[in-house]
């Protein structure tokens, strides 16, 4: 029952449990663990990736309900706002553990690619993943730099 | 010329150097006889590397690697702080890449770059050919435990020792090399210069003959002065953080190893209940599941042991998800069954009301009280925490016959290693232990119990297993922070000064994780913010209570700092308010004259974070240079909107000293924001500032979160909360808005920078919010999981007499 899915623009074949979801056939699968496990519940955002350009946080959502979809991930995110992200992510030193950021930076390239000058409520509203490290500040420094960078 | 005969600058490219014909070594008595680097044995080459790859690489054994079982002939080995010997932390490649080794753990205080900092500077090396080998849990290295704030101190003068040792050797190759004296070459970058013909040569070229020199003793390695300094100090870019944003680096829960199969683990629910009957059978019939494991019922004391239940065994994560899901298993109560922390919390709040055991004292309190024009009295409440790293815990284990490899996000491999020494009954020799990137710790990972069940299960399995902990195991199954009562009084006279201070402080110990029977606190948990506390009153006292612990506790970000500091910065707050008084003036009156605390002249056992009262005194002069600094920064005293109050509250913790201004804003409702966070750090010699900025801010979010939405409770036993969001953590939209710290510039020795920023946030926003609002909250969490606002009606005034 191998089915095919669409990710960073490569056709891949998988053949796992109907309903697994898509993090665990990213991870454990296709062993692209840049996507990270945080809560399985769709609550801290680690697991984010874009699903047709949407940030969508991919521990709840099965990866067979996404036959035509084109997935992307943090090994695969590419163009100007995701530069302009990474960029100002490593000139402001944002992550520590680094554990949530492929998800901070799927979340924060959506936000830039959607609106280019977001506000501080944007940032709020955008941003809801998690930080046990306490990046956030830096976080929104850089969303601001990478704004004006991008 | 004699040293071009021997031809032992493989791919040298500077003038002279090129084309070398290989010849005889015997002329240089090598301490060596492989290529590689000094003290006895070489580090050329290690294969295993963490960097830009997302599954483990099996380490290249045909590679040299340093041999840690071999002590060689380093005159290095016995520094204070351990073994300094080059080979051991630092490899140099014909193509003049640095490897440098770094023993301690990378969890996102960038140690990784900190250590690297520290020995590339006395190397004088190219920081853009630096990268790093994580080292595997050895003793060879000495102290491992990622835990403490410590990585810094512990290392920062032998690792300056043994990257000097190297720039040495390297540059007397070139002398040699050259037919010049030693004197005449400068080191630059990762080149040795010859200051007489300006050739040069790079490490790369001299690796290998400098690999035959012997290593200087100590006396011989001049260090560089700190005017000297490139890399210490200053803001050297992360060798971990590009890796990071392309999804790169491999935590634990990222190890793949060949034929490995995922278990997932039904613990009981109760610390100490056991598994009754099992009936795996729904659990087998779930797709991708192979196998259930029963695991072993512990026994009392807890220690580091897996805490028993079932494990389900899968093709992958998910199937054993849903196989432990399926799962039926009917647990046995055990004796924490009755445990329900609301209850207990009662019961050390009654605990704290009575006389306890003395800790420290001064003068006479009780005479002191009797005497004053007012007195002052507070209780304060702290629950249980759980760490909650954003990768909860993961281990990988493999077994190849008798030998057991492991891999896993653990704070202290080598205590690792000793505890599957002795739980699987294998000789430590046939154990390693490799710790990969940790994905947040905060002390979680420091207990190794989820490294313990891997090696079980892999034994029980035949194959590989990864074990991961889901977010429910992590907050239910875990090593929590003491729930803490404190109840403080004081006396103050006419005006207004403390004349005597009672702190009582009762909490279940560390200890009782580790031996049964352990009701008393530690002097060591005592001394983290009640027995070392600087106030200059006339009569003083610290007790502590007796509690008995019912779950696993354990440590986590600065430990009994959080609860101590909250309520003795608190109180300064509430003192400063029956006496009238502005709390940051009060607070430096209360800290003194410039003067050294001791408390063990008056009868405390204090350790000091380890650190000798000569090198590390607690200097009242710095804790009040960092509350003017923080004061200063944050405009203290400035006019403020309607519903806006500052607070203040300082701290040393970890040798460090921190001071945190809070600014709340409160609606009449009760609705909090935090517009500004204000902090100012004295922590000695910094490595790099933006690394003590990034922990401030980190530390500070770490002890808001838990104030204001922290709360773990247990039930009939078991731990209530879950997962996000019933354990809750701050939130973007709830973070401070503005955030400014300070590096005040020091040149005294390097003190702890990961937890210190912690403990004077929870206390600074009790005081910012009572200036918001006249609502004193000395009840934590201030907001807890559900909640939306501050429970304004539910707090009362401080309780003057």
């Amino acid at each position: 029952m191998a089915i095919t899915l669409k990710i960073n623009g490569e056709t891949k074949e998988i053949d796992a449990a109907p309903g697994t979801p898509l993090l665990w056939v990213l991870r454990d699968h296709l062993k692209m663990t840049g996507t990270k496990f945080g809560c399985g519940v769709a609550q801290c955002g680690a697991c984010t990736v874009h699903v047709d350009g949407t940030p969508t946080r991919s521990c709840v959502l099965p990866h067979d309900a996404l036959d035509g979809s084109e997935i992307t991930t943090i090994e695969g995110l590419k163009g100007g706002a995701a530069d302009a992200v990474r960029d100002a992510w490593i000139e402001d030193n944002v992550p520590q553990c680094g554990y949530c950021q492929s998800g901070q930076i799927m979340a924060a390239t959506a936000l830039l690619n959607e609106n280019s000058e977001p506000s501080d409520e944007d940032i709020d509203a955008a941003m809801t993943n998690l930080c046990r490290c306490g990046t956030y500040m830096s976080i929104r420094r850089a969303i601001k730099k990478a704004a004006s960078n991008a | 010329m004699f040293l071009r005969d021997i031809g032992v600058i493989p791919g040298a490219t500077a003038d002279g150097a090129a084309g070398l014909e290989k010849a005889s070594l015997t002329n240089f008595s090598p301490i060596v006889g492989r290529r590689g680097f000094l003290g006895g044995s070489g580090v050329l080459v290690l294969g295993l590397t963490l960097a830009g790859c997302n599954t483990y690489v099996e380490p290249d054994v045909d590679a040299d690697q340093f041999d840690l079982a071999d002590p060689g002939k380093s005159p290095l080995t016995e520094l204070a702080q351990g073994d300094a010997t080059p080979g051991m932390w630092i490899a140099i490649e014909e193509d003049g890449a640095v490897k440098i080794t770094c023993h301690r753990s990378e969890m996102g205080q960038q140690v990784w770059t900190s250590m690297a900092q520290i020995i590339a500077d006395e190397l004088e090396a190219d920081w853009d050919s630096v990268s790093i080998v994580q080292a595997e849990g050895h003793e060879r290295y000495g102290d491992q435990n990622t835990d403490g704030s410590r990585s810094v101190r512990y290392n920062f003068h032998r690792l300056r020792v043994a990257g000097a040792a190297m720039r040495h050797m390297l540059t007397d190759a070139a002398a040699l090399y050259w037919q010049v004296e030693p004197g005449d070459c400068t080191a630059d970058a990762g080149l040795i210069r010859n200051d007489k013909s300006g050739e040069t040569l790079s490490y790369g070229n001299l690796a290998e003959l400098a690999a035959k020199l012997p290593v200087p003793a100590e006396d011989a390695i001049t260090l560089k002065e700190p005017d000297e300094w490139r890399f210490i100090g200053k803001e050297v870019p992360s060798l971990t953080i590009p890796m990071i944003t392309r999804g790169e680096g491999q935590f634990g829960i990222d190890v793949d190893v060949p034929d490995m199969v995922y278990a997932v683990i039904a613990r009981p629910p109760q610390v100490f209940g056991r598994t009754g009957k099992v009936d795996d059978a729904k659990a087998l019939a779930v797709p991708g599941v192979l196998q259930t494991v029963s695991l072993p019922d512990p026994t009392p004391p807890a220690l580091y042991q897996p805490m028993g239940g079932v494990a389900v065994i899968a093709k992958d994560t998910w199937a054993a998800i849903q196989g432990r899901r399926a799962l039926e298993v009917s647990w046995r109560d055990g004796p924490n069954a009755s445990y329900d922390s609301d209850s207990y919390g009662e019961a050390l709040k009654e605990t704290s009301r009575r006389k306890g055991t003395v800790q420290r004292s001064r003068g006479d309190v009780s005479a002191g009280m009797a005497k004053a024009a007012k007195t002052v009295t507070a209780e304060y409440y702290a629950p249980h925490l759980t760490q909650s790293p954003m990768e909860p815990p993961s281990g990988t284990a493999r077994w190849t016959d008798d030998t057991l490899e492991c891999w896993g996000c653990v704070q202290d491999p080598q205590e690792t290693r000793n505890v599957l020494s002795q739980v699987l009954g294998v000789d430590k020799e046939k154990i390693t232990v490799k710790p990969t990137w940790l994905g947040g710790a905060f002390g979680r990972k420091s207990k190794p119990d989820f490294m313990i069940e891997a090696a079980m299960l892999a034994k029980e399995v035949g194959k590989p297993v990864k074990v991961t902990w889901t977010r429910e195991d992590d907050v239910r199954h875990g090593f929590y922070h003491a729930v803490s009562a404190q109840r403080m009084e004081a006396g103050l006279d006419e005006s207004g000064r403390c004349t005597s201070y009672l702190h009582r402080t009762t909490f279940p110990s560390i200890s009782s994780t580790f031996a049964n029977g352990v009701t008393s606190p530690s002097a060591g948990e005592l001394g983290l913010g009640a027995t070392d506390v600087p106030f200059d009153v006339a009569n003083l006292k610290v007790e502590s209570g007796e509690a008995k612990g019912h779950v696993r506790t354990g440590w986590l970000r600065s430990v009994c700092n959080v609860f101590h500091a909250f309520a003795v910065q608190s109180f300064a707050g509430e003192m400063a308010h029956a006496a009238g008084r502005d709390q940051k003036d009060y607070l430096l009156d209360l800290i003194g004259e410039d003067r050294i605390i001791d408390p063990t002249a008056e009868g405390a056992e204090y350790g000091n974070y380890g650190g000798s009262p000569e090198e590390y005194p607690i200097e009242t002069a710095r804790l009040k240079a960092v509350l003017n600094k923080a004061a200063e920064m944050a405009n203290w005293g400035r006019d403020l909107p309607e519903g806006h109050g500052l607070g203040i509250a300082v701290h040393r913790s970890f040798l460090a000293y921190v001071a945190t201004v809070v600014e709340a804003k409160v609606s009449l409702e009760g609705d909090l924001s935090i517009p500004g966070v204000w902090v100012a750090i004295d922590a000695g010699t910094v490595i790099n500032p933006r690394h003590v900025r990034a922990q401030m801010e980190g530390g500070t979010i770490y002890g808001l979160s838990n104030a204001l939405y922290g709360s773990i409770t247990a039930k009939n036993g078991a731990i209530v909360q879950d997962n996000f969001p019933s354990w809750r953590l701050m939130k973007m939209a709830e973070a401070p808005r503005a955030f400014e710290v300070e590096v005040i510039a020091s040149n005294k020795p390097p003190a702890g920078v990961g937890e210190p920023g912690t403990p004077p946030a929870g206390p600074a926003l009790a005081n910012a919010i009572f200036a918001a609002s006249g609502t004193r909250i000395r009840t934590l969490p201030m907001i807890g999981p559900d909640g939306t606002r501050l429970p304004l009606a539910d707090t009362n005034d401080t309780d003057v007499a």
